[in-house]
């Protein structure tokens, strides 16, 4: 299962990020979470779409990218609700390299993303809690 | 199929070279000396004239020309021929100063295009071939010189000029092109876009490159060959000497045999200005023998050389060149450290990465600020941050070990390195320092 985030090679000067952003936008592409990690001369732009395989057409050769495996755990939107999922990751010895959150389209709805070393591994323990995962397909609207 | 492009003088006995020197010689000291008042003066100054030049061992008597000398009498100081007779100029890029036009007449062209026409034929060119001429064509010297060139040799022509990427790959697939002749780095650009597009190294009909106009090492030779599927030949030339084909490099690629019939060549210490014995580092100095409109006589290059007498397995016995390791004038001082950057370049294809690169040298509190901006390659990215960083200092590390002071290294996007006329822009020095 897991789902698939861009991530995208942006360099740290004016109109990087909205190029890149206006290029997904103008192919009415929705752009479900963003996180940007950034240092001095350059960012990442990390970002889960509706739609990647389109989206990796649309960056073509203009841009540096690569795909990466995440994994996208449904959580209540409520106080309280990452708590028990950290905790189950954290038992099941997967490393979190980064994580950042969104919030889905049902109410009290909301997903944390995770990028992980063991992807696999990720998703079982938490289904077997009961933990919801997305698939690619669960993001097409 | 012929294996060199003028037999009788490639491979002409040391006795015959020698013969048709000392001949020229005389009448070009007497060429300048009649039409040239700049370095008659010269000349006089330094109390010779040209009874006293009999033979090449006398050209040690003459003054040195440096470009200094070129941009002092620009434009028509050294002008050695009548307007009239004229029919082309070119003109270095003024990258570093004033520019310097070379006049041509006929006579000038047509052995310029000989030695041109030489180095494609070394390269294995004949009638049968196709060569893609990309070098920029106008005023810079090597779109035209390897036309020209390649033109005598009977070969389809193909005036591609710089850049334009896409397109030089589409007429390099559909008219099959057998020879590549631009700058090195951009030979390796091509290589890169090649195989974006999905192309094989074997899937193009290239048989060889020539290569020129830029520093390269032999790193980066192995990576163009390896890339584009050819054998990759360097040429040296200078736009003050002509341009491309002063020497070239035959099917044995070790150094460029100099076109000793037009040009006599000297290894002096870059100092002191004395002659030095054969097989020392030195600069390279040029005497032209027979050129009409702009001859110049011990012409300073800057490029840091060595001559090698030892004949050569292809048969021509002209010397031949090393590849120049570096020019007096590219050498760059930073915090009190010598620095070349083609030390750069091989520190960076040691540790895959692309030669796409930049220095940037400034001053900040009277420090030497060195930077170098390096393109990462599509395989090297990571969405982790720390793994960049982790290549970042890696690579910050194996420069301090090759230059002994510690650059700090930027990872930039593919192709974001400025690119002039195809020619990457290697040194940007923002210290104001006169
Ligand atoms: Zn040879």
């Amino acid at each position: 299962m897991a789902i698939t985030q861009l991530s995208v090679f942006l360099m740290n000067q004016p109109g990087a990020l909205v190029d890149a952003i206006k290029a997904i936008s103008d192919a009415n592409i929705n752009i479900r979470a963003l996180s940007i990690a950034e240092a001095n001369d350059f960012g990442i732009l990390r970002i889960i779409v509706s739609d990647s395989d389109a989206v990796c057409k649309l960056l073509g050769d203009q841009y540096l990218f690569s795909r990466t495996e995440v994994v996208a755990a449904k959580m209540g939107d409520r106080s309280g609700a990452l708590y028990p999922i950290l905790v189950v990751l954290n038992e099941a010895n997967i490393n979190i390299e980064y994580m950042y959150a969104f919030t889905g389209s049902g109410p009290e709805e909301a997903y944390v993303v995770f990028r992980v070393n063991d992807v696999k591994t990720a998703e079982e323990v938490l289904n077997a809690n009961g933990i919801a995962t997305l698939s690619d397909d669960n993001l097409k609207i | 199929m012929k294996k060199y492009f003028q037999p009788e003088i490639e491979t002409a006995p040391r006795e015959k070279i020698l013969e048709i020197q000392n001949e020229k010689i005389v009448r070009q000291v007497k060429h300048v000396w009649d039409n040239v008042p700049y370095y008659r003066h010269l000349m006089e100054k330094q109390g010779v004239t040209p009874d006293d030049i009999k033979s090449v061992d006398d050209i040690k008597k003459l003054p040195f020309l440096s470009k200094a000398d070129l941009r002092d009498s620009y434009p028509y100081g050294m002008l050695g021929a009548d307007l009239k007779d004229c029919v082309r100029i070119h003109s270095t890029s003024g990258t570093t100063g004033k520019r310097v036009v070379a006049f041509y007449t006929q006579h000038d062209l047509d052995l310029w295009s000989d030695c041109t026409a030489r180095a494609i034929v070394a390269a294995g060119g004949s009638e049968e071939d196709v060569v893609q001429v990309c070098y920029g064509y106008g005023l810079f010297t090597g779109g035209s010189g390897l036309h020209d060139g390649a033109h005598k040799v009977g070969c389809l022509t193909l005036p591609m000029s710089s850049g334009n990427t896409e397109r030089q790959i589409q007429f390099m697939m559909d008219l099959e092109s057998t020879i590549l002749c631009c700058t090195p780095s951009y030979a390796a650009y091509i290589g890169e876009a090649l195989k974006e597009q999905g192309f094989q190294p074997e899937d193009n009909k290239l048989k060889a490159g020539i290569f020129g106009a830029e520093p390269w090492t032999e790193e980066m030779r192995q990576e163009i060959e390896k890339s584009l599927g050819i054998k990759a030949y360097d040429i040296y030339g200078l736009t003050e000497t002509s341009g491309p084909g002063v020497a070239y490099e035959c099917e044995e690629q070790k150094g460029m045999h100099i076109n000793e019939d037009h040009f006599y060549a000297e290894i002096i210490d870059p100092d002191t200005g004395e002659v030095l014995p054969e097989g020392s580092v030195g600069e390279l100095v040029f005497t032209s023998l027979d050129k009409e409109a702009f001859p110049l006589l011990r012409y300073r290059t800057r490029d840091l050389c060595v001559l090698n007498r030892t004949p050569c397995s292809c048969g021509r016995t002209h010397v031949r060149m090393a590849k120049p390791m570096g020019r007096s004038d590219d050498m760059l001082i930073i915090r009190g450290v010598n620095v070349f950057p083609s030390q750069i370049e091989t520190v960076l294809l040691n540790e895959g990465y692309t030669p796409n690169y930049q220095i940037v040298l400034d001053r900040e509190r009277n420090t030497d600020t060195f930077d170098v901006y390096v393109e990462v390659a599509p395989d090297q990215f990571s969405d982790l941050m720390s793994q960049i960083q982790k290549m970042e200092k890696s690579l910050e590390s194996a420069l301090r070990t090759m230059l002994g002071i510690s650059p700090k290294v930027h990872l930039v996007a593919p192709k974001t390195i400025t690119r002039s006329e195809g020619k990457a822009v290697r040194v940007i020095d923002k210290r104001k320092l006169h």
